[in-house]
């Protein structure tokens, strides 16, 4: 202090000095013990959230409860055999590595047509009228990695997947029906369905149908 | 529908009552312990420690200038910081394989950062590695809310002052702030948030077989951390590209309202620190009333616009749930949205580049109120304060006296102060839309390569990039491809001049303040704490903006809108 130039006589020099300290130092507390301490502090005491909410199958991790995944082949078709999952925007859909919404505006022409595209698809694999469909299964989420459907567009799929498994109907209705999770508290958010666990209980059910990846 | 609809009315009101409850209940308690914290002559030990080791005397005060240059100064170092890092990225340990970014990217994501902007011309899953998200733009997150926490305390300190030639000591502020306030409580906020589940490792990505046969490539990294801060500063800076729509960003209903509740809470608050300070709470309460009232109409608007849910998708699809996430749903997503652009927070938890023109019209109108219903940390206030001072100028053209706020007389450099404040940011974000039509070979470019959306809503997302750099908030119309030369030099330049100009004119606007003295209220004095002066700075903060937005308005989201 007593040897910092004065004020008047070189400010924006000593101001530098004085600054380039600070932010030095706050890099350090700021960039690298804070997070360190709240990596500790969370892998402590709450480590299966901080390391992602990972679901195991026979001890292999087949993703996190809290990232959707495609139930689809290869070339984008569902898996009648699974629950389906919303429209995704990430990737070629559900990629977790590349989070994002279609971003479509609500005039776009595109959107516009991939609406009534999913309608007339949904409609043909699960048999309904088209108006049925309800709105999460026409659109995209923000992330592109939704964990969530609505429980209408969970039981909509009820009999496909049930006759795909050959199984018995009430079965497969009251396990979706077990996996709807109401509003947080009460009143926060929607009630959902999540996907990647339903279809984890649903192939614990085993069933008659031949399945590919249900092991 | 009707039925629904109502019941997610009900569910709305539900989740902004709770909300409203939590800040009624800690407004007055963290605004004063903000204040405490700016007042207290006495030192922690590791602050003394640490000025020490910065050479500064923690009990030596600073003319405004020299409270301006170390703004300056500081902010200026913390922008070559983030460049270098970002240049420097292939050098950095923990890149996980990313290269350096390109020189206009790290130029706006630098300025971005240290503005308390966090718009993200970039998609941060593929361009940043931790030590760039850590050591880089967390610790900016910090430090730019500190400023600006710090630069409207000065203009506190300056309205009790009684001519006084110092408006305090920005290193002992910025300090104590980051020390004693933001860092403790981001901590506790990062806890929170991975008992919600928010991921907080250091792991890489992961690549996991899905329960379908196919893989996926599950991300890690320490996401809490930079989440707490990223709001509880009104940052918004995404660790993943989809912000806080992510679930490993915002996994559940309860964790997307207590964001909500983390992003409002400091803006929220300092008008109880202002009322403290200036030793009238009826002061502060009666800003933060002018706040609320402005909060509560937009977020409803917005809220409204969405479940009506109007336009050819929309009502296609049979709601407004494209971009949105089921988990929050509707009024869980305006509340985010409309929250978000009033703070100058710009995280998102939908995309609002999705929502229905309207909808995306009221984020849009939010961001050009200028941040103050109630605004980013510190500029909320600061800029409120400003407003005021323009209300009790246009009371007091209308009455015939002098005006004055708490004592001090507003006279002809104070106006021409709050003037030049009011002017820069509609001025950046008129001219940067304008330009970028206006200028052929960038027109063309932004055309063919920015524009996702055509016809008005492309204008739009145009003209919400520069609403959101200028006013320092930093979400965005996301399907406009930002990361080219002339976005990310515009959008920078936006970012820089819409913070520090009005810093300039806050802080010469103290010294001046804090100059005089504090006139004696007689019956003459407009009292600034009633519920009529709440109404006139209700009206004046919209005057101002609509006067200058309207027609640009008109041409991008009321015009889809209402064709």
């Amino acid at each position: 202090m007593a040897r910092t130039p004065a004020p008047f006589r070189r400010p924006w020099a000593a101001q530098t000095w004085t600054a380039l300290r600070a932010l030095l130092i706050f890099t350090v507390a700021l960039g690298v013990g804070y997070p360190l301490v709240v990596l500790g502090l969370g892998q402590l005491l709450f480590p299966a959230q901080a390391n992602g909410s990972l679901v195991r199958v026979d001890d292999e991790v087949v993703g996190s409860s809290l990232i959707g995944q495609s139930f689809t082949d290869d070339e984008g078709s569902p898996l009648p055999e699974w629950f389906q999952s919303r429209p995704s925007a990430a990737g070629a859909g559900y990629d977790a590595a590349a989070s994002s919404g279609s971003n479509y505006g609500p005039e776009n022409a595109d959107l516009i047509a991939a609406i009534e595209e999913r309608r007339l698809a949904i409609a043909e694999l699960e048999r309904v009228d088209p108006d049925e469909i309800p709105v999460d299964a026409l659109t995209a989420s923000a992330s592109g990695l939704d964990p969530h459907i609505s429980p209408a567009y969970a039981l909509l799929q009820v009999a496909r997947v049930a006759e795909a498994r050959g199984l018995d109907k009430a079965l497969v209705r009251e396990l979706v029906e077990a996996h709807i999770q109401g509003r947080d508290l009460g009143f926060l958010g929607e009630p959902t369905v999540n996907v990647l666990e339903l279809n984890i209980a649903l192939s614990r059910l085993g069933g008659s149908a031949q399945l590919d990846g249900a092991d | 529908m009707a039925a629904s609809t109502s019941m997610e009315w009900l569910y709305f009101v539900a989740q902004l009552a709770t909300l409203a409850v939590l800040l009624t209940v800690v407004h007055r308690p963290l605004g004063d312990y903000l204040a405490h914290t700016v007042t207290t002559t006495k030192e922690l030990r590791v602050e003394r420690g640490l000025y020490r080791l910065i050479g500064v005397d923690g009990s030596s005060e600073q003319s405004w200038p020299a409270y301006l240059r170390s703004v300056l100064v500081f902010s200026a170092l913390g922008i070559l910081a983030v460049y270098a890092l970002q240049r420097l990225q292939e050098f950095l340990p923990y890149s996980l394989g990313m290269p350096a970014a390109s020189e206009h990217l790290a130029f706006n994501t630098a300025i971005s950062f240290v503005t308390n902007t966090n718009w993200q011309s970039y998609s941060p899953d593929v361009t940043f590695g931790y030590t760039v998200q850590l050591v880089g733009l967390a610790v900016q997150n910090f430090l730019s809310a500190a400023v600006g926490i710090a630069v409207a305390v000065a203009l506190i300190r300056a309205l009790a002052a009684r001519k006084s030639g110092t408006i305090g000591n920005f290193w002992v502020d910025l300090t104590r702030i980051t020390l004693r306030v933001l860092l403790p409580l981001s901590i506790v906020i990062a806890i929170v948030l991975v008992a919600g589940g928010v991921i907080q490792n250091l792991a890489g990505f992961q690549e996991v077989q899905t329960l379908a046969g196919g893989t996926q490539n599950l991300p890690g990294g320490p996401v809490a951390s930079q989440e707490a801060i990223k709001l509880f500063g009104t940052n918004g800076g995404g660790f993943f590209n989809a912000n806080s729509s992510h679930p490993f960003e915002n996994p559940t209903a309860w964790t997307s309202l207590f964001e909500v509740f983390v992003f409002l809470a400091i803006p929220f608050s300092l008008p109880a620190t202002f009322g403290r300070m200036v030793g009238d709470r009826r002061q502060g309460y009666a800003v933060v009333a002018a706040m609320a009232v402005l909060y509560l109409v937009l977020v409803v608007a917005m809220t409204a616009a969405e479940l009506q849910g109007a336009g050819t998708a929309p009502e296609l699809a049979g709601g407004a749930l494209e971009g949105k996430e089921v988990r929050f749903g509707i009024p869980g997503s305006t509340l985010y949205a409309a929250s978000t652009t009033l703070t100058s927070t710009g995280s998102v938890n939908s995309m609002h580049d999705s929502y229905t023109s309207l909808g995306g019209g009221v984020a849009l109108v939010n961001m050009m109120l200028g941040e103050v219903a109630p605004g980013g940390v510190g500029s909320g206030l600061y800029g409120m304060l400003v407003l005021a001072i323009i209300a009790v100028f246009v009371a007091g053209l209308m009455v015939g006296r002098t005006p004055e706020y708490l004592g001090k007389k507003i006279g002809p450099r104070e106006i021409k102060l709050v003037s030049l404040f009011i002017l820069t940011t509609p001025t950046l974000v008129l001219l940067g839309t304008a330009l970028s039509f206006a200028i052929p070979a960038v027109r063309a470019d932004v055309e063919s390569t920015s524009i996702w959306n055509p016809g008005l809503h492309g204008f739009s997302e145009v003209l919400y990039a520069f609403t959101s750099a200028a006013n320092n908030n930093g979400s965005a119309f996301a399907g406009l491809t930002a990361n080219t030369p002339w976005f990310n030099t515009a959008l920078g330049v936006a970012m820089l001049l819409g913070r520090f100009l009005p810093i300039v004119f806050v802080l010469a606007l103290a010294g001046s303040l804090a100059a005089q003295d504090r006139l004696p209220v007689t019956a003459g004095t407009l009292p600034t704490h009633r519920p009529q002066f709440v109404g006139l700075h209700v009206g004046t903060v919209v005057v101002v903006s609509a006067l200058t937005y309207f027609p640009v308005l008109a041409l991008g989201p009321l015009a889809e809108g209402l064709s």
